[in-house]
């Protein structure tokens, strides 16, 4: 995994930059910059790449876990409310479902918020969900904690961890702490952040704030954006390639053959 | 009864036991000699190279089936699945949890085919694969009964049943195949059915079955056997030919067809309907299982094919035989390819062509019990969940008395009855014992509140496993009987149609 800046380290790097002051652009500057390009460029190569396998491997067989809808838009509204509301998990066990649920629509809700960083000028609804989205940081923090006390104290689960399933939580616990720290005490010139970024997308390199609480942030954002093709982050795409679930059962009414596999 | 292990206690539903690690580490069914192996293509015995062939294999199925592929990927190892299996219900053992069964072989995948794994095996949980991981996937995917109901709870439809039938394809393919399965396809091959029934003796079986049913009714019910141009090929589970409680009901099949004037034949040449080869894993297998019952079709000249009752069949003939040895275009088109006994009576039913006696099973107080490759792998009639309200249809147009057991045992979230997916064998009793455990509890609670004196099911394996398995839980054998039985003891024959 790559390194990230610890508080020590982000200080000394503070200290650093503030002795550059005069310089147009820090190193931190150039470095995130060239982290943030890598990172995306592993994501969606990465991504991108594992979407290609899924969709290239052939479903000989019909496998939908039946009852399953036997048309296409009935597929379609399984799919959706497998992705909306998590359904089969909400059949399986009410507890997990909570906190994955306020988890994931949380964390929907923060990146739908942080939008506002990339848009020039904000788009209305993103506008308009602003306040919302903090509450969407509470949610995340209660949803990952009320995981993670799942997942040490339930020894079935426990069993099933390996120190990875822990550390992913720490990452996305971490993400949402540190944001929820920067908009709460430790703030950070979100001016000169928009700045930055709309300079990313345009490949131009502006000043990053150089609050250490926002370096960590950006840092472990960087940092999962880099792991998420080689972890099991991947159920995000797997789901829609999930061929329980995105199979209609009509194999008498229509001849399912691998050419047509889907 | 008496037996060397521990007799599970039948508990309040629902009971989630803690974890006892290794708990039935113990358990694994006898493993196929070479004979039981050659005939199916697979080595004789442990190839020498094993792990390379068995890595090259599970890459080989990688590149086959996309549920593998995004199975291996998708699970965060979230425990919606870890209280679900019915052999975790009954054993405490931590490897019979679905995602850990799972992770038997994602461990695998993760270290020979993930940058994750081959860089930070540690932290990913990935391991080499040793002997002890092969001697585990032999254990462990043979306490899987390939039921699917983890594949109902899972939020991206993980479906253990497609990793246990992948590991049993790569363990056969390395030459560690288990006896039982790997000796019943070979059966299938050289005589026709899973009993290695030959024709004389079933043609001498159905003549008995006929008089008895003359002696029985009065009425000339047949059995016919290889009849060109009969209407309706019967392919059903070559228990039904003998074995208690199945023979009643295809006393039942026989009945209906004969009071709704349906021309029908059994074919030699595909007499079983079972298709164990869904179970090794093996789709070469099953296609060449499934194809007898494509030349019998062909030959006999028949119009429609009808399945017995018989739960993984089931699943084989409406979910695959269309992709494997269809297509079904020289079949009559009106009726579905191909139909359920169920659903061909339910029509009858419909139409007014059936009458009953209900009070001829007055005797009785019946539960149904939905067999796992039914309830969560086929479908019967138009709409999705026929196949729960079809068969209880059945039941409750030839019974007074029907009481369904508690919701979260039954329809999708049906318990297996701990016998299904090829594990079946004596060599496997301490297993289908504790496994049936769930169903045992639910059946229990019915039994106190609603005094049910039966089970009936539509598949010939929960019928065996149940006559087995109900006397160690002091529950009688014959409480486990076929909805054809039902059907056919309160059918009036003879009346006027």
């Amino acid at each position: 995994m790559p390194a990230y800046p610890s508080p020590r380290v982000a200080s000394k790097i503070y200290v650093l930059v503030s002795r550059l002051k005069g310089v147009a652009v820090s190193v931190v500057s150039y470095l995130y910059a060239a982290l943030f390009y890598l990172a995306t460029a592993i994501l969606i190569v990465g991504v991108g790449r594992r979407i290609l396998l899924y969709s290239r491997t052939p479903a000989p067989l019909k496998i939908p876990t039946t009852p399953a809808p036997t048309t296409t838009p009935g597929v379609v509204a399984r799919m959706f409310r497998e992705v909306v509301f998590f359904e089969s998990l909400f059949k399986s066990n009410k507890w997990t479902w909570l906190f994955g649920w306020a988890f994931h629509f949380g964390l929907l809700l923060a990146l739908l918020r942080h939008l506002r960083y990339f848009t020039d000028p904000v788009w209305s609804w993103v506008a308009f969900i602003q306040s919302a989205g903090v509450y969407a940081g509470y949610a995340m923090v209660f949803g990952l904690v009320g995981l993670w006390i799942r997942r040490l104290a339930v020894d079935r689960v426990r069993y099933i961890s390996a120190p990875s399933d822990h550390l992913m939580l720490a990452l996305i616990l971490g993400i949402a702490g540190s944001g929820l720290l920067m908009k709460f005490v430790w703030h950070t010139d979100v001016v000169a952040l928009k700045t930055y970024m709309l300079g990313l997308m345009s490949l131009q390199i502006k000043q990053l704030p150089s609050d250490p609480m926002l370096l960590i942030h950006l840092a472990l954002v960087i940092c999962l954006m880099i792991i998420f093709p080689i972890s099991k982050l991947l159920h995000a795409p797997g789901l829609f390639f999930s061929p329980t679930r995105n199979q209609a059962d009509n194999p008498r009414e229509r001849r399912h053959m691998p050419s047509n596999a889907g | 009864m008496k037996a060397e292990f521990d007799i599970p206690v039948i508990t309040h539903y629902p009971q989630t036991p803690a974890i006892q690690v290794d708990a039935m580490v113990h358990s694994q069914p006898f493993v196929a000699k070479p004979d039981h192996q050659e005939p199916l293509g697979f080595p004789g015995e442990l190839v020498e190279d094993w792990h390379d062939k068995a890595i090259d294999k599970m890459g080989e199925l990688l590149g086959k089936y996309r549920s593998l592929q995004v199975f291996m990927d998708a699970c965060v190892k979230c425990g919606a699945c870890t209280d679900k299996c019915h052999y975790y219900l009954g054993t405490a053992d931590p490897k019979n949890m679905p995602v850990a069964r799972q992770d038997l072989m994602r461990k695998v995948y993760r270290r020979y085919f993930t940058f994750a794994g081959k860089h930070f095996p540690k932290l990913v949980g990935a391991a080499d694969l040793t002997e002890e991981v092969l001697d585990d996937w032999y254990k462990y995917y043979h306490q899987c009964s390939e039921c699917r109901r983890c594949s109902v709870y899972c939020p991206y439809g993980i479906d253990t049943a497609e990793i246990t039938m992948a590991g049993r394809e790569i363990l056969a393919s390395v030459g560690i195949g288990q006896k039982y399965s790997n000796e019943i396809i070979g059966k299938v091959f050289k005589i026709g059915n899973n009993l290695g029934l030959p024709e004389p003796a079933l043609l001498d079986t159905l003549e008995g079955l006929e008089e008895e049913v003359k002696e029985d009714t009065d009425v000339d019910v047949r059995f016919p056997v290889d009849q060109k141009g009969a209407d309706v090929l019967l392919v059903t589970p070559s228990a039904d030919f003998f074995a208690e409680p199945h023979v009643d009901g295809l006393i039942g099949y026989a009945k209906v067809f004969h009071q709704a004037g349906i021309s029908w034949t059994l074919s030699s040449h595909a007499s079983e309907a079972a298709n164990f080869g869904l179970f090794i894993g093996s789709q070469g297998n099953m296609q060449r299982v499934a194809m007898r019952i494509r030349e019998a079709a062909l030959e006999l000249g028949v119009k429609r094919i009808v399945v017995g009752e018989c739960g993984h069949a089931w699943r084989v003939a409406y979910s695959y035989w269309n992709t494997l040895i269809g297509p079904f275009d020289f079949l009559d088109p009106d009726y579905p390819a191909p139909q359920h006994i169920c659903e061909s009576t339910y029509d009858l039913i419909q139409q007014g062509a059936l009458k009953f006696n209900k009070e001829e099973n007055d005797d009785k107080v019946v539960t149904f019990h939905d067999s796992c490759n039914v309830s969560r792998a086929s479908r019967m009639g138009t709409m999705p969940g026929g196949q729960f309200v079809i068969p209880r249809a059945l039941i409750k147009a030839s019974c007074n008395h029907f009481f369904d057991m508690r919701q979260e045992t039954i329809h999708e979230g049906t318990f297996c009855c701990g016998g299904g997916g090829g594990l079946l064998t004596d060599d496997l009793v301490e297993l289908r014992v504790k496994g049936a455990l769930p169903r045992m509890q639910a059946l229990h609670e019915v039994i106190e509140e609603h005094e049910v004196t039966h089970m009936a099911a539509i598949c010939a394996i929960c019928k065996s496993q149940f006559t087995k398995v109900l006397p160690y839980y002091d529950l009688g054998m014959d409480m486990i009987i076929s909805v054809h039985q039902l059907v056919g003891d309160a059918l009036e024959l003879g009346v006027e149609r």
